[in-house]
């Protein structure tokens, strides 16, 4: 087995009497682009931080390239980072900020002209080096600071929110542009977000964070459609929840609303007469009725949003409230609230969902 | 008529600060008799006293500036990036001086470090003129500091700080290239003030018996009629450059800082 490039072993982190971050562990190839998802507060930053060197970890280490790097100084560690304000150095033009780390180490003239002149035609800016952050973009403000963060060829890039200052067009766009740029330099990537949709779109492996531990490491189609936890699968992507009855745990048969249904696994530990929650992604149910999706359940349409190409539908099936997706088509218009419809799924697509 | 009374203030106020210096200097003209004149000022400037005790009070100011620079940036730096909770405290350290008289500086220092303390400041030239400068310095803190910091909220310091850090900076270097550039436009208002506040100055200067504007301003009005009032007029003149100068300065000020608010 090749030794990780990046290895956060068991690193916790208190201020004072509360735990941020809690036995957070992680090992990261060379290249890989990883993100940290979570809700607001979960310790992300404080994470990513501990990697930069901006705070020490109470406990754990911190190993780049086989270097254990917990008690070096950030400016020590090689390590660029992007920040959500942009922290563009005011009094220096576009060139200087690029060219700043590169003359912190005392490279020659030439060298940091090159640097700089091939990093702004990386961020296609060629004709802006000579203006002042003030005079950019938000937009163009970041991708200077990602420039800046690159210049020095660190051994690690990480981001902290870096779009989320950023407006819903530019985010999109720099999103597919710093994932470019990754790839082009093979430079392995932290990035932190609480956006999943920017976390599945641009990641190899997402660590799905919940109040300061990893609740799952995976790549974007297994955190999506097996969650580890009830969380992860709240979290990541819409679910419908569902209650089920069970019938016979062994053999994993229950009933949702008076139908039965036999789930694809046995339910271990769980008794017989009580009720697990089962979930279910809107894009596996459908109104229409195919083979795979033996089971069929009566409901009626309770909301109706129009969202472009999808349309997505609420219903009832008396007790359970479901929502679920068709593509538009505009020989079909959607049916309206008060409908009576019945919709189709397959069992092999529910999530038993742990406590 | 709420305009008239308004108006009426401004006039009086105008002629309250301005007449008393309309008059000094129509006096300060008056030397030679029947005509108009610069002979005061001449006279003044062709004095030697005058050229050595000026070139001895600038190089004061900038001495103390330098000094007031090198020790108030850093500190306000340090402050606000580590240690936000001190700032009230050394807020009210930095108004001292606007409390405590001048003389009660001096003489302070004098008991402290006379020729038989342990640091004998005073036994020399030298030693003395330090002695002055960190008199200076203790006049100019409450004005430096605040200009500086005031300076510092316009930027994210800690970020800035943590990018810097990240792009391999050290302490000197985050001061130097990011810092002090950045606060350049306060720290010259302040220094402005500093010189200001140095070549006015006579307590500190008399009582060290150091060769100084101030005391020569003094003895020269004790001594003569025309020339103090025309030396006061040049006083003025320093003063307001140097107010004009914080005026131009600040226009090239703050461009929109690179950050969220
Ligand atoms: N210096 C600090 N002192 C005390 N508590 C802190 C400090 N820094 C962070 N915390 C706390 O640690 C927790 C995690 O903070 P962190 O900034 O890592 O969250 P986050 O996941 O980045 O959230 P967000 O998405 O809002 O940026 C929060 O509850 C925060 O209040
Ligand atoms: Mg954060």
């Amino acid at each position: 087995m090749s030794e990780p490039f990046l290895s956060i072993q068991h690193v916790r982190k208190s201020f004072g009497a509360t735990t941020v971050v809690q036995d957070f562990n992680l090992d990261v190839d060379k290249g890989e682009f990883i993100s940290f998802l979570g809700p607001s507060g979960c310790g992300k930053t404080t994470m990513l931080r501990i990697v930069a060197g901006f705070e020490q970890p109470s406990a754990g280490r911190i190993v780049v390239g086989g270097k254990d790097m917990t008690s070096l100084k950030p400016n020590q560690r090689n390590i660029g980072m992007v920040f959500q304000a942009y922290a563009l150095f005011p009094n220096m033009t576009v060139a200087q900020n690029i060219g700043f780390g590169l003359r912190v180490a005392g490279r020659p003239r030439a060298e940091i002209d090159a640097r700089v002149a091939e990093m702004l035609a990386l961020i296609k800016l060629g004709e802006f080096g000579a203006r002042y952050p003030y005079q950019l973009s938000g937009g163009q403000q970041q991708r200077v600071a990602l420039a800046r963060a690159l210049a020095p060829k660190p051994r690690l890039l990480l981001l902290d929110e870096p779009l989320s200052a950023l407006d819903a067009k530019v985010r999109v766009s720099l999103r597919d542009e710093i994932r470019a740029i990754q790839r082009e330099l093979g430079i392995t990537t932290i990035f932190v977000t609480h956006d999943q949709e920017e976390a599945m779109s641009m990641s190899d492996r997402i660590v799905v964070m919940n109040a300061g531990r990893a609740d799952q490491v995976g790549a974007p189609f297994e955190v999506y459609n097996r969650p580890a936890t009830r969380f992860v699968a709240g979290f990541v992507g819409t679910l419908n929840v569902l209650d089920a009855v069970v019938k016979d745990p062994a053999s994993g048969a229950v009933e949702i609303g008076g139908v039965p249904v036999a789930l694809a696994r046995s339910l271990g530990s769980v008794k017989a007469g009580e009720t697990v929650s089962l979930a279910l992604r809107p894009e596996t149910i459908s109104m229409t009725h195919e083979a795979a999706r033996s089971i069929s359940i009566p409901c009626t349409i309770t909301a109706v949003n129009f969202l472009g190409s999808v349309i997505r539908i609420s219903a009832d099936t008396g007790g359970n409230s479901l929502s679920f997706d068709t593509f538009n088509n505009p020989a079909a218009p959607p049916p309206t609230p008060g409908d009576r419809t019945t919709v189709h799924f397959s069992p092999a697509d529910l999530l038993v969902l742990q406590a | 008529m709420r305009k008239f009374w308004a108006w009426a203030a401004v006039i009086f106020g105008m002629l309250y600060f301005i007449l008393p210096l309309l008059g000094m200097t129509e006096f300060s003209l008056k030397m030679r008799r029947g005509v108009y004149s610069f002979d005061a000022y001449a006279k003044v400037l062709a004095d030697p006293r005058f050229q050595e005790t000026f070139a001895y009070s600038v190089g004061m100011a900038i001495a103390t500036i330098i000094f007031g620079v090198v020790l108030i940036v850093p500190t306000a730096y340090w402050v606000r990036l580590r240690l936000p909770g001190l700032r009230p405290y050394i807020e009210f350290i930095t108004l001292l001086p606007l409390v405590i008289p001048a003389i009660v500086i001096v003489f302070g220092y004098i008991r402290l470090y006379n020729t038989s303390s342990f640091l004998p400041l005073t036994g020399s030239a030298t030693g003395t003129n330090i002695l002055l400068m960190f008199g200076y310095a203790t006049l100019a803190l409450p004005y430096m500091y605040r200009a500086v910091d005031t300076g510092l909220r316009t930027i994210d310091v800690g970020t800035l700080t943590e990018a810097a850090q990240s792009l391999g900076a050290g302490w000197i270097t985050i001061l130097a290239r990011i810092i002090l550039p950045n606060v350049l436009v306060a720290v010259m208002s302040g220094a402005f003030l500093t010189f200001a506040i140095v070549i006015g100055e006579f307590t500190l200067a008399a009582l060290l018996n150091r060769p100084a504007f101030g005391p020569y301003m003094q003895l020269l009005g004790a001594n003569r009629a025309y020339e103090p009032a025309a030396l006061a007029v040049i006083a003025f003149a320093i003063t307001w450059g140097c107010m004009a100068l914080i005026q131009v300065v600040s226009r090239f000020a703050p461009r929109a800082p690179a950050q969220l608010h």
